[in-house]
C-alpha cells in the first residue's frame, strides 16, 4: 500500500494545468509542421501563425490559446493507493485554482449552466473521470478543453443497420457543419459504441492518443484512414480558408454494445491539442 | 499586405476584399457573449453605451490575465457566431468591423453589405502571438464580467485576414 497525500495531488495537478497551457507536445507540432509544408495559400500563413505561437508561448510561458479551457482530468486511481486527506476531488480542484492563480489562465466557468451563469473566478470545478487500476500509483492526465472546438462536437445514437456508413456519415456531417469555427486543423475523437455517456467518454479519450498512432484494430485503423481522408476533401482548411488539410488525424475509440444500439459520438479537438500527464 | 488605421470609415471598407491578408493598427473594443447581451439590452432601454461605436470594430476576444510586465496575456479570436443575433443590430447603428473566428450567418453577411462593414478572421488558437500585436489595454465597462468585461485595446499591425467584405462575398462559401 502507499500513501499519497492532497499537496502532491495539487503540486501535480498545478504543474500540469499550468504546462499544458503552454507547451505543445512533440506528437502535436511534429503534424502541425508536416500540415504547413504541405499546404497552400492563406491556410499556410495561418499555419506558419499558429507554429510561430507555439515558440513564443514556450519561450514567454503565454497561454497557447486564451481559452485556457476547463480542466478535464482522467484520472487511474490504483487500488493499492491510501487517500487519508478527506475527498480527493478537493485537492483535484485545488490544485486547479492554484494553476489559474500562478499561472495567469483564463477563468472559463460559470457556477450554474442556464440561470445565474455567474463565474467561479478559479476555473473550478474541473471535470474529472476516476477509474480503478492494479498498483500503488495514481496516473493523472489533464487536457484542458476549450469550448470553440467542443462546441461543435456531436453525440447520435445510430441504428445498428446504419452500421459502417452511418458511422462515416455522422462523423463527416458534424466535421463539416462545425467548418471554421472549432479551429482546424483539428484532431477528431470517435467514440464507438458503449452506451450514450460511454461512447462521449471514448471520444474524449481518443483525443488524447498520440497523435497519428492508429487504432490497434486493423479495420478501425482503416475507418480512421478512410475518414482522415474524406474529412480532407470537404476542403475547410486551416480556420475554415479552405485548404488541403482540415484533419491533423481522426481517432477512434470501440466498446461493445447493446444488440439494439449503435452509439457514435465525436468530440472534436482544436489544433492546440493540449494534454499533459503524470503518475503519482 | 494591406495597413489599415480605426476608426474604419465606408473608403477604408471598399478597399477590403475577402481573402486579403491586412493589418489592423489604432484602438478596437473588445466584446464577446455577455458584454453582447447588455450593449443591446442598454440599446433596447435607449441608454448610452460604454463607447461610440460609430465606426469602430469590435474584437471577439476574452484574455487571459496580464502576467507581470505584460499588457496582456494570451489574446486570440472566439467563435464569432454567438454573436450572430446581436450582430445586425449594432451594425445597423454604426459598428464598421468585427474580428472573430469562423462562419457567420446570413443575416449577418446581409447586414455587413447592407451597411458597408468588414469581418476579419484572426488566427484562433493564436493567442501568444497575437498578444504581441496589442500595445495598451483600458478596461471600459462591466468589470463585473472579468474576462468578457469590454476592454478597450491599441493594436499594432495586428494580423487579420477579410473573411467577409462589403460587397457581400464570404471566404467560408
Amino acid at each position: 500500500m502507499k500513501k499519497i497525500t492532497r499537496q502532491k495531488i495539487i503540486e501535480t495537478v498545478k504543474k500540469l494545468y499550468m504546462d499544458a497551457a503552454v507547451y505543445l507536445q512533440e506528437d502535436v507540432l511534429m503534424v502541425l509542421t508536416n500540415a504547413y509544408e504541405k499546404e497552400l495559400g492563406l491556410a499556410k500563413e495561418l499555419l506558419r501563425q499558429i507554429i510561430e505561437n507555439q515558440k513564443i508561448a514556450a519561450s514567454e510561458k503565454l497561454p497557447l490559446c486564451q481559452d485556457t479551457g476547463i480542466a478535464v482530468i482522467f484520472v487511474e486511481w490504483g487500488t493499492e493507493v491510501i487517500y487519508e486527506d478527506g475527498q480527493p476531488v478537493e485537492a483535484f480542484n485545488e490544485g486547479v485554482r492554484q494553476a489559474v492563480k500562478e499561472g495567469y489562465l483564463r477563468a472559463s466557468v460559470v457556477d450554474d449552466p442556464v440561470f445565474e451563469r455567474k463565474n467561479t473566478k478559479d476555473n473550478t470545478p474541473c471535470i474529472i473521470h476516476f477509474e480503478l487500476t492494479k498498483g500503488d500509483k495514481v496516473k493523472i492526465t489533464l487536457a484542458p478543453k476549450g469550448a470553440g472546438s467542443e462546441n461543435m462536437s456531436a453525440l447520435r445514437m445510430l441504428k445498428p443497420a446504419e452500421g459502417l456508413n452511418g458511422v462515416k456519415a455522422f462523423v463527416i456531417e458534424t466535421v463539416r457543419k462545425a467548418g471554421g469555427n472549432p479551429c482546424p486543423p483539428i484532431i477528431v475523437g470517435v467514440g464507438i459504441g458503449g452506451s450514450f455517456e460511454k461512447s462521449a467518454i471514448l471520444a474524449k479519450k481518443a483525443i488524447l492518443r498520440k497523435v497519428g498512432e492508429p487504432s490497434k484494430h486493423p479495420q478501425y485503423a482503416q475507418l480512421e484512414r478512410e475518414l482522415v481522408k474524406e474529412i480532407n476533401e470537404l476542403g475547410i482548411g486551416s480556420m475554415g480558408v479552405g485548404g488541403n488539410i482540415t484533419a491533423l488525424a481522426v481517432h477512434i475509440e470501440y466498446y461493445p454494445c447493446h444488440i439494439a444500439s449503435l452509439p457514435v459520438a465525436v468530440n472534436i479537438q482544436c489544433h492546440s491539442a493540449r494534454h499533459m500527464e503524470a503518475e503519482i | 499586405m494591406k495597413k489599415i488605421d480605426t476608426p474604419l470609415t465606408q473608403e477604408i471598407v471598399e478597399t477590403l476584399h475577402a481573402g486579403d491578408l491586412v493589418l489592423v493598427n489604432g484602438y478596437v473594443y473588445t466584446a464577446r457573449d455577455a458584454a453582447h447581451k447588455r450593449l443591446v439590452e442598454l440599446i433596447k432601454d435607449d441608454l448610452p453605451l460604454p463607447f461610440d461605436i460609430n465606426g469602430q470594430i469590435i474584437y471577439y476576444v476574452g484574455p487571459t490575465p496580464p502576467p507581470p510586465g505584460k499588457v496582456i496575456g494570451s489574446a486570440g479570436p472566439t467563435t464569432s457566431s454567438r454573436m450572430d443575433g446581436y450582430t445586425p443590430l449594432l451594425l445597423s447603428l454604426g459598428l464598421k468591423g468585427m474580428i472573430g473566428k469562423g462562419q457567420r450567418s446570413e443575416e449577418v453577411r446581409n447586414a455587413i453589405k447592407k451597411y458597408k462593414a468588414i469581418y476579419f478572421l484572426a488566427t484562433g488558437g493564436a493567442g501568444a502571438l497575437l498578444s504581441h500585436h496589442i500595445v495598451s489595454v483600458e478596461e471600459i465597462a462591466f468589470s463585473d464580467l472579468g474576462p468578457e468585461s469590454i476592454k478597450k485595446l491599441l493594436l499594432k499591425d495586428f494580423p487579420v485576414v477579410v473573411a467577409m467584405d462589403c460587397y457581400g462575398k464570404d471566404i467560408f462559401k
